[in-house]
């Protein structure tokens, strides 16, 4: 519903302006007024000292009744493969989508692009309870185009209440296209869904500028309502070799894509880059004094099975290369373990890993702003610290064998 | 060859703090910007323009101060800037705001659309693919490197979650850009007394012919029920002692969460 003021009730206080996240209310003719930045975010409601702001009914020509949703029900899950194996991501959306179509009473289904048999019968051990497989080549290298037609398609045919795809490289590009297509909303990097008992509409919720807020998202009128997920913030069901389920082999004709890809380059370094799915981030920054200390990091990454990241400093001084940059120009993440090693904490790298479950800092500074929203703080020499620390995670592997 | 860049003028999220008291947003004090993947994309525009020759239109989609941004644009170098304004458009979400620029730019016409990767203030990174899908024209998202351009064809390197692919595409296409992609210029002098003077072409809903329901609130599939603050992170704690005493510390930390989440 729209955002308006009640001219009566203003009294020209300006709370509400500088309230307002996207900058949407200005003053006209002594009186705050609603423009075009509008999100309908609605802060401002409870900001106004008078009241003035209320939410306005609006019929919209879209409404349609939730008795013509009755053929949308079951959830779908987009499962992603690379290099025909699916990708962990996949599993997760299964766990929420098992959740989900638990509580909504329907089934949980799973398309599976350019994979085989074995990796559908996977995801059916994972909680899906038919997986729909299109066992062609033309879907091992990713293209927007055939996966769009190919997802939408299916979409048009089946009709599911609710499509999960991971924000992933490939979930973030071309899952748009297919909202895009037809005519329905999408909920971009969800943290969690829920199912709002009254409606029966999931409730997606996702982090908004940068984390510092939390906006819960609805799509009431259309079908599928769709959203991409995060990737490990969300729990695997159980896996159950023992789980039966259909697998339906499906096939697509008279596919066309207008791009092409070439070549697929794994990133030559040996340390992993994909800190979107890492469960542990081990990130530099300008402290480290030079390019070879993250050659400590990497080694701490992968004694903690992690990944190695870096802020923009580190980026900007070449010591490292820019997928691995976190923070407000490079990725977001929110990894179980983050450890800032000699990274200061300039706001503009806290967005970008603030969500994080713990924080380590390890920094000779002990007023540096990392510590702020550190859960653990080290002040001290990282190349003291980190070689430590190696040595005893090492011990304790070594015991637990 | 004609490019359009679509920029969006977004508070800087690095400043915006909650008020811990009342849970609301503090923007006092914080710019407005361009979105920084944007420039990015411009960067990417002009060079474009630089080597082959083309003409650089920049596009937004906002209020009358949305003019600063586009103003802002020009005086790097772009050639043409329009404002998409009208009081229908407000409350937009993806897919009404993607629908509303596709509209604009196939009125203005595009060889290459370029988009920044996704938006600081939403992070969606939604409206790109699907205003390349309203035009009905391909789209390569995350690109990190240009490798060649042609009156029809373009081959870029996208980055992907586990390295990058090489791509390429007929033309029209539109192509949404990461950081690493270059390194936008400052505007000159010159540029910004061109920008000073420069007339900024603003388009409603009525010149682009856009339907009612498509647009804005009305056209927004996606609505916010509410937003509030994250759970605040419980307390931090400053380990103490020599080095090797804050890490026998860390450690043990660390394994009681374990234990706690088993």
């Amino acid at each position: 519903m729209p955002i308006a003021v009640n001219k009566d009730k203003c009294t020209a206080c300006e709370t509400c302006l500088i309230s307002c996240p996207f900058e949407a209310i200005v003053m006209r003719e002594d009186k705050a007024f609603i423009n075009e930045y509008c999100n309908q975010c609605k802060v401002c409601l409870s900001v106004c000292p008078e009241g003035a702001i209320v939410e306005v009914e609006e019929i919209s020509q879209f409404t349609v009744h939730s008795s013509q949703f009755t053929d949308y029900k079951d959830v779908l899950v987009f499962a992603e493969q690379r290099n025909g194996k699916v990708a962990s991501v996949s599993y997760e959306l299964l766990g929420i989508g098992r959740k989900l179509s638990n509580e909504l009473g329907t089934k949980l289904l799973a398309i599976l692009l350019g994979s085989d048999e074995s990796e559908a019968r996977e995801l059916i051990k994972w909680g899906a309870d038919k997986v729909y497989l299109y066992n062609d080549p033309i879907f091992s290298q990713f293209n927007d185009d055939t996966y769009t037609e190919a997802v939408s398609k299916f979409i048009k045919e089946n009709k599911p209440a609710i499509v999960l795809a991971g924000a992933t490289s490939v979930g973030r590009s071309f899952i748009p296209r297919v909202a895009a297509r037809l005519r329905t909303g999408l909920t971009a990097d969800c943290t969690s869904l829920e199912i709002d008992n009254e409606t029966k509409n999931i409730l997606q919720i996702r982090p908004a500028f940068g984390g510092n807020i939390m906006a819960t998202i609805f799509c009431p009128d259309h079908r599928p309502q769709m959203a991409t997920v995060r990737p490990r913030v969300i729990k695997r069901a159980e896996y159950n070799a023992a789980r039966t389920g259909e697998i339906i082999n499906c096939k697509i004709d008279n596919l066309i894509s207008r791009t092409k890809v070439i070549d697929s380059v794994k990133e030559i370094s040996e340390i992993s880059v994909n800190l979107h799915e890492a469960e542990v981030i081990v990130a530099g920054g300008r402290g480290l004094g030079d390019a070879k200390g993250f050659k400590l990091l990497e080694e701490l990454a992968e004694v903690m099975g992690g990944a190695v990241g870096a802020s923009r400093a580190a980026v900007d001084k070449g010591w490292i290369s820019y997928s691995h940059q976190v923070g407000q120009t490079g990725k977001t993440v929110s990894p179980k373990i983050y450890i800032a090693c000699g990274i200061s904490g300039a706001v503009q790298h806290l967005v970008g890993m603030q969500s994080s479950d713990i924080i380590i800092a390890i920094n000779k500074n002990p007023e540096a702003p990392i510590f702020n929203v550190a859960t653990y703080g080290i002040v001290g020499d990282l190349y003291e610290i980190i070689p430590l620390l190696i040595k005893k995670i090492k011990e304790i592997k070594g015991i637990l064998g | 060859m004609k490019i359009i860049v679509c920029i969006k003028q977004v508070p800087d999220t690095a400043e915006i703090k909650i008020n811990p008291q009342t849970n609301t947003l503090m923007r006092e004090g914080v710019q407005s910007i361009i979105n920084p993947f944007d420039l990015h994309a411009l960067e990417a525009g002009l060079q474009i323009k630089d080597k082959l020759g083309a003409k650089v239109t920049v596009l937004t989609m906002g209020p009358p101060q949305a003019e600063t941004a586009l103003r802002e644009a020009v005086s790097m170098g772009a050639d043409e800037a329009v404002l998409l304004t009208d009081r229908a458009f407000a409350g937009a979400d993806t897919w009404a705001t993607s629908y509303t620029l596709a509209k604009a730019i196939k009125k203005l016409s595009a060889d290459i659309v370029f988009c920044g990767k996704q938006a600081i203030d939403g992070d969606t990174a939604q409206v790109g693919p699907e205003t390349a899908e309203f035009l009905n024209i391909p789209h390569i998202a995350y690109v990190r490197k240009i490798e060649e351009v042609k009156d029809n064809y373009i081959r870029v390197q996208r980055l992907m979650d586990e390295g990058y692919d090489v791509v390429e595409s007929s033309i029209p296409v539109l192509l949404t850009v990461v950081k690493e992609l270059n390194q936008p210029r400052m505007s000159s002098l010159k540029g910004k007394m061109t920008a000073k003077k420069a007339e900024i072409k603003k388009m409603s809903a009525a010149e682009i012919e856009a339907e009612e329901d498509c647009v804005g609130l009305k056209g927004s599939p996606t609505q916010v029920k509410n937003i509030f603050a994250p759970e605040k992170k419980t307390g931090r704690k400053m380990l103490e002692g020599t080095a090797e005493e804050q890490v026998n510390a860390l450690i043990q930390e660390l394994s009681m969460t374990r234990r706690e989440e088993n």
